[in-house]
């Protein structure tokens, strides 16, 4: 079925703010299999000029999707969940996400288009502290297989 | 930021060593809860055969973040990487024995940019399928 292009441009704020923890930092490397120790040692990211340690380059799919997550879930969108993939990732960065960082996200349905058979969808999300200081933007697309046909 | 290597000491077309990292459905659970996605297709072989894939498959973003460790072992720093982006263009299937799959990550310097960042292609196989394609990060050097 295609997607509800009314979707286009709906904005959705994450419901909490997310707390970048050592614990959870540690945690993601370990499930990556990297062992780079600014991941898991402070000391280790203060010597590469971190004031603590900072999280893997992937680290936002954490939580950027919990605000989108509800909007994709949508049953307005049209969405069959079991056909989707991920189609493209990109992560942009100002600064690295380092622990104690309290974020907040907000994203953004920025396109749905059809491609040959499938849907594809892209949602933006911008990632700033509590503060207002950008810190990474997450573009991330998904294909619906099938979704146009 | 500190990273290692240095901007005047890296050429354009220069190769970066390619690098294997094998993937186990140990490893998928592990990410699946690590990350929160908990996509039956990523775990359960019954699940993802139901929708037409050939068994379990990683996440997407598994891979992806083998290609940023990739980058990261290189430059040392993980805060050098400034911009990372990849198209998913083909499964990593994952059977279940001891084995599993593997994922071999190599790399080019594609472009120096200004401010010392350069841009780094990344390739990325498994088995006879290049699992990523438009794989670039831009990278602070020192």
């Amino acid at each position: 079925m295609a997607l509800n292009r009314e979707f286009v441009g709906r904005q959705y704020a994450a419901p909490a703010t997310y707390e970048v923890s050592r614990v959870k930092i540690k945690e993601f490397a370990a499930a990556i299999g990297d062992t780079n120790p600014i991941y898991r040692d402070r000391e280790a990211a203060k010597a590469a000029g971190h004031p603590d340690v900072i999280a893997p380059p992937t680290f936002p799919i954490v939580f950027t999707l919990t605000g989108a997550g509800e909007a994709l879930a949508d049953p307005e969108l049209g969405l069959n969940y079991a056909m989707v993939v991920h189609g493209d990732q990109r992560f942009e960065y100002t600064r690295p996400i380092r622990a104690g960082d309290e974020l907040v996200c907000v994203s953004t349905i920025t396109e749905i288009r059809s491609v040959g058979r499938n849907e594809v969808l892209t949602v933006q999300s911008d990632v700033t502290t509590v503060d207002g200081e950008h810190v990474c933007t997450s573009y991330n697309t998904i294909v619906e297989r099938g979704g146009a046909a | 930021m500190s990273a290692t290597i240095k901007y005047d000491e890296v050429e354009t077309g220069q190769q970066i060593e390619a690098a294997d990292y094998p993937v186990r459905r140990v490893n998928l659970v592990m990410y699946a809860g690590a990350s929160g996605d908990f996509n039956p297709i990523h775990w359960n072989e019954r699940f993802a055969k139901t929708v037409g894939l050939p068994d379990v498959i990683a996440h997407g973003m598994y891979t992806m973040a083998q290609g940023g460790r990739f980058v990261t072992d290189w430059v040392g720093d993980p805060g050098a990487v400034v911009d990372y982006s990849v198209r998913f263009s083909s499964m990593v299937v994952v059977p279940d024995d001891d084995e599993g799959a593997t994922i071999t990550v190599s790399g080019v310097i594609e472009q120096k940019l200004e401010d010392k960042r350069v841009l780094v292609a990344l390739t990325a196989r498994s088995g006879d399928s290049r699992v990523l394609s438009r794989a670039r990060a831009v990278v602070q050097l020192a």
